[in-house]
């Protein structure tokens, strides 16, 4: 055909002329469809041809005429165009170019159909030179999409060789407009399931609207050369706006190999020197674990170890992972050095370590009064004197040695209060894991004092049952786990029921003791698991997917919506796509870091459950205790 | 081609329906609530400062006048950028999919869009709500495991919840869009 060897020989733009031949007979119809009698839009005699989607970029709207390069999806009967070929350009290196980035990305490209940027009624002579590149690129259906210069009014068709059966019908063209910088850097939430990656030439197959942003990310390749670079194909997409790049990023790229490296080789020296000393000595290893602040640097070791590993991140959620943790460690340290700064300044160590010793006095003074609250007629109840007695003169004791033990220590304290401030430069998460520390430390004999009553309360309870069941003429059968019946002596029953009768009626002096140093011990439990809860919000928060949200929201996508453009009877219906970003508490729900693990691991039942047999709680499990 | 219509909702208030035929495939239904009252608003706002001047006279303390100025704002705020819902738009697109819009009354907007491909169909249903009985338009999701199951009910209009003959208008435009969407697909 004559139209092959002028294509062969680089078209130009003025070489129509009459001798070329038009497109396929019988598919041609009028450029610009006659608008609909008013009236008539809701009559029954609707076209029922396909409608064929043409998703368009914006950034092409304003290219000069060419052809359309980009992808058909067939399931969907839609047009991904990707970019614009300018005059002029030979087939074979256009075919070249397609099959390169088909390999690269692994997605089929086309020459979908022509694209025709003109002036009213100007080159009218390039209508049917463009329907005649059809028979060169063919491709089913052919777009034939035009735009005037200056009324920039829209036009489109569809063509297709094989005609449809049913004479009169017309395939509609749908123009959905999208940007396609936007489409290409954002990321679908939850992300489209993609096959894999050796499925020999198999294109992603990703359902519905995902398959756009789909074609865009892997079409990577077609969007390096340009309209004005020196190739054999001018291409117009979004990079014709100016190439995008910046140095401090690509900077930041090269220095960070060789600054990874070191970091790595560092950390790993570090937890080397950590694990080797740990296993060796056994005080130090039970201290280690009852230490929050141990658990809290430990989990910050392994963060960071994440982000300086010197592996590329695998997939873009690796990739948003590694950028919050090294936010959120970047603020804890930044937040951490003002508590220092604030701390070190006008000397509020030694005010704090002044306040210390009197505060601690003062509860230990508050403890006392309660003691001697109970040992008298506490809430108008009558306790049994004489354990009542006992009882609290053994908590007097305890107390005051305590006390005695403060008071040694308290020349010590500032020094020691000003060494454990400098940790706070580690982090504030560190600074307060310290605190909850602190206060766990200065509160052990609370702690003390509700082991004590818990387990005296248990043995009462345990006692009280086993004499219950000796009352009622039962034992506990350990072998079958359950209650039998069982005759006893009668000297065994008069014992066990004296015995029962006593621990019955001391049983409400123990029970208050227990009651008010398990309230205590709560109080101090909530205190410290606020502490926890700040700082696990800290370790938690994903910053910089929140950052990035806030202000690029483009970049993460909930889905994408679609706005209606002006639309004149007869003219195609043009829409504008754009990207749907993610709620902020989706973003939380989806990038969340994974916290240090020290979750509270009863429910609010065993909680009682345990509370009313005096079974000690402990509300903190490291991950790997094992379970008492 | 547009037209507009008037009709109430549930509780008898008026509300306005806009409809937009931009092409025998596309179709645009937007419901408009009425505007925040000035009546109510000021009756709110007497009400906290009054209880606010209240509790200054029981504690004579100045930052509770402060603090109930700053709530009113606040809640004020609140109210219109999270709350009040000014007009809800329903967009269907033969071939494309159904795109749910609510606009609040501080300008912000919700979208939801639902591809064509997840849309089993679209009906009107009855609902037990607080005393009445009410009927609600709403969007049939496919389970994607079971053909013929329904993975999810999407109500639509839930915030200005017109009455029956409003809906009916909005059910047969759909359907005689989904009608096409639904011959185009089963055609090769």
């Amino acid at each position: 055909m004559g139209l092959g060897s002028r294509g062969a020989a680089a078209a130009g733009l003025g070489a129509a002329s009459a001798a070329v031949r038009p497109g396929p007979p019988d598919a041609v119809r009028h450029p610009v469809p006659t608008p609909p009698p008013k009236g008539a839009a809701r009559a029954s005699s609707r076209p029922h041809g396909m409608v064929v989607k043409a998703f368009f970029p914006t950034c092409c709207a304003s290219a000069d005429s060419g052809l359309l390069v980009g992808r058909w999806v067939p399931e969907q009967s839609s047009a991904v165009v990707l970019a614009v070929v300018h005059f002029p350009f030979i087939p074979i290196q256009v075919k070249e170019l397609l099959a390169q980035v088909h390999q690269a990305g692994r997605v089929g490209l086309a020459v979908l159909g022509t694209w025709c940027h003109r002036r009213q009624e100007a080159e009218e002579r390039l209508g049917p030179f463009l329907e005649g590149l059809g028979a060169i690129f063919s491709h089913e259906p052919w777009l034939q999409l035009c735009r005037e210069r200056t009324s920039g009014l829209w036009s489109c068709k569809a063509t297709r060789q094989q005609g449809p059966t049913r004479p009169g019908v017309k395939d509609q063209v749908m123009l959905v407009f999208y940007d396609q910088r936007q489409v290409l850097l954002s990321q679908l939430h939850p992300p489209a399931a993609l096959p894999d990656r050796q499925a020999g030439d198999a294109t992603a197959s990703a359902e519905g609207l995902a398959a756009v942003f789909d074609t865009v990310a892997r079409s990577e390749a077609l969007f390096r050369s340009d309209c004005f670079d020196e190739g054999p194909v001018r291409l117009s997409h979004w990079q014709s706006e100016g190439v995008e790049a910046s140095i401090l990023a690509e900077l930041a790229k090269r220095a960070s190999g060789p600054v990874c490296l070191l970091l790595a080789c560092l950390l790993s020296l570090i937890s080397a020197a950590r694990t080797c000393r740990v296993f060796k000595l056994r005080p130090l290893s039970f201290i280690w674990s009852k230490l929050s602040v141990c658990g809290q640097l430990g989990h910050r070791l392994e963060q960071l170890a994440l982000v300086f590993s010197t592996q590329k991140a695998e997939s873009p959620a690796q990739l948003m992972r590694k950028a919050n943790v090294l936010v959120s460690v970047l603020l804890d340290v930044a937040l951490g050095l003002a508590l220092l700064s604030w701390l070190h300044g006008k000397d509020r160590i030694g005010q704090l370590a002044e306040a210390l010793v009197p505060v601690a006095d003062h509860v230990a003074e508050a403890l006392q009064h309660l003691l001697q609250w109970l040992m008298g007629a506490p809430a108008g109840l009558k306790m049994n004197r004489a354990l009542d007695q006992v009882l609290g003169r053994f908590f007097l004791y305890h107390l005051h040695l305590w006390i005695s033990y403060v008071h040694l220590l308290s020349p010590f304290i500032e020094h020691i209060l000003w060494h454990v401030g400098l940790s706070a430069c580690l982090g504030l998460t560190v600074a307060l894991s310290t605190l909850s520390d602190i206060i766990a430390l200065l509160t052990f004999h609370i702690y003390c004092f509700y082991v004590y009553g818990a387990r005296l309360y248990c043995l009462k309870i345990c006692g009280l049952s086993s004499l219950w069941r000796l009352f009622r003429g039962k034992k506990w059968n350990v072998l079958r786990q359950r209650v039998d019946s069982c005759s006893y002596d009668l000297d065994q029953l008069f014992i066990g029921t004296l015995l029962f009768t006593v621990l019955l009626f001391l049983l409400p002096t123990t029970a208050l003791y227990y009651l008010v140093f398990t309230l205590l011990r709560l109080l101090v439990v909530a205190v410290q698991g606020l502490i926890h809860l700040l700082v696990d919000l800290v370790n938690s928060l994903p910053l910089y997917s929140l950052g990035l949200r806030l202000c690029r929201p483009y970049r993460l996508a909930a889905g994408v919506k679609f706005r209606v453009l002006e639309h004149e009877a007869g003219r195609p219906l043009r829409l504008l796509m754009q990207i749907n970003p993610l709620p902020y508490g989706r973003v939380v729900h989806a990038y969340r870091l994974p916290s240090c693990g020290c979750h509270p691991t009863h429910s609010w039942g065993s909680l009682c459950r345990k509370l009313f047999f005096g079974e000690l709680i402990y509300p903190w499990r490291q991950r790997g205790d094992k379970q008492d | 081609m547009e037209d507009e219509q008037s009709f109430s909702d549930i509780c008898g208030g008026r509300l306005a329906l806009q409809r937009r035929y931009y092409s025998p495939s596309c179709r645009e239904f937007c419901l408009s609530c009425p505007r925040l009252s000035l009546r109510s608003l000021t009756a709110v706002t007497c009400t906290v400062w009054l209880a606010a001047y209240g509790l200054f006279t029981l504690c004579e303390n100045s930052m509770i006048l402060s603090a109930a100025i700053f709530i009113t704002l606040l809640g004020l705020l609140g109210y219109l950028h999270f709350v009040k819902i000014d007009q809800e738009t329903l967009l269907i697109i033969d071939s494309l999919g159904i795109q749910m819009t609510s606009s609040y009354a501080s300008g912000k907007e919700s979208t939801t869009f639902i591809e064509m491909g997840k849309v089993k169909d679209v009906v009107i249903n009855e609902a037990i709500y607080m005393q009445k009985v009410i009927y609600y338009l709403c969007i049939l999701l496919k389970d994607p495991v079971e053909p013929h199951g329904i993975s999810q009910v999407v109500p639509v209009f839930q915030s200005t919840k017109p009455r029956l003959d409003c809906l009916i208008e909005v059910y047969r435009s759909c359907q005689e869009i989904l009608a096409h969407q639904k011959a185009a697909s089963a055609s090769p």
